[in-house]
């Protein structure tokens, strides 16, 4: 059991992860600060179900996806799908290596991803269908395990690893495609 | 995907082994598990055969190197500012919520 008068000092400090991700899930900011909101407010709510010394991080992940699933996606229900069949293995390490010249030694491909800004990341993330998005970013961006998604999403962990899998092949696909589309990556580049 | 340890002739030297004897694996099931291991979630068995892999391959270690970049990349480059009228606006619902006969 844990005491209300305890959430804020133990709860408020997720703000910022929770903020993000609430971003890239509604795609919107003031769809973001409703989602935050509700998030907290609920958690408030019920947060003396809350095992004391558990991960509040995840549990509160939890409470922030099913209002998501629940509230916003319902809003614009339409079917997505990523095919990621043929996107293979190493997908961008290989498509940046393939775009430099030969002997350029072995920091080529890890150069190329400097020129990523923030809002080409953010951008491929949020292009991303709802399932692969969320998997990736409880994976990468928030660092979650395989067993702590399963539990914030709800489904078992090996459909986990498979939309994480495919989540970061459509992610390395779409980066490369907004770095494409920007001149960022390519052909023309000289490799510096 | 079999062409690093053909490129690199010799320093793996893991050319023609059969796979999956002794502890040793080829470069396709070190790429195969390169998630599971960058993730930490593989047995201490396994990543200790995939250390063993990239011990001895130079591609394999520069292609795990790039995914660990990649995920730094993604992860730092997703952050957002948080507005204070956000955190001014959870504050007061939790306070009123707080206050509330029976909240």
């Amino acid at each position: 059991m844990a005491d209300q008068a305890d959430f804020s000092s133990l709860a408020m400090e997720y703000m910022p992860a929770l903020y993000s991700a609430a971003l890239r899930m509604t795609r919107n900011p003031s769809d973001a600060e409703d989602l935050v909101q509700e998030t907290y407010l609920k958690a408030y709510r019920a947060f003396g179900g809350f095992e004391a010394g558990t991960n509040l991080k995840a549990w509160l992940y939890r409470i922030l996806t099913n209002t998501y699933i629940n509230t916003y996606r319902a809003k614009k229900r339409r079917p997505e799908i990523a095919d990621v069949e043929d996107v293979e293995d190493l997908y961008l390490y290989r498509h940046l290596g393939a775009d430099q010249a030969s002997g350029l030694g072995r920091s080529a491909e890890d150069e190329a991803l400097d020129r990523f800004t923030d809002e080409d990341v953010k951008a491929a993330i949020e292009s991303l269908p709802d399932t692969f998005r969320m998997a990736v970013l409880l994976a990468d961006v928030e660092g979650f395990s395989y067993k702590e998604i399963a539990e914030i999403t709800d489904v078992p962990i090996g459909t986990v690893m498979s939309r994480i899998h495919r989540g970061r092949k459509a992610l390395q696909k779409a980066l490369y495609e907004f770095g494409s589309d920007r001149g960022l990556v390519g052909a023309a580049g000289d490799g510096r | 995907m079999g062409e690093h340890a053909s490129e690199e002739s010799g320093p793996s030297g893991l050319e023609g082994r059969p796979s999956g004897v002794a502890g040793f694996v080829n470069c396709d099931e070190t790429v195969e598990r390169l998630y599971y291991y960058l993730d930490g979630e593989l047995t201490e068995e396994r990543r200790v055969e995939i250390t063993r892999h990239l011990d001895l391959c130079g591609p394999c270690v520069d292609a795990f190197g790039f995914e660990a970049e990649l995920r730094k990349v993604i992860a730092n480059r997703c952050r957002d500012h948080v507005p204070q009228a956000l955190l001014d606006r959870v504050a007061r619902a939790i306070e009123d919520e707080g206050a509330r006969p029976g909240g």
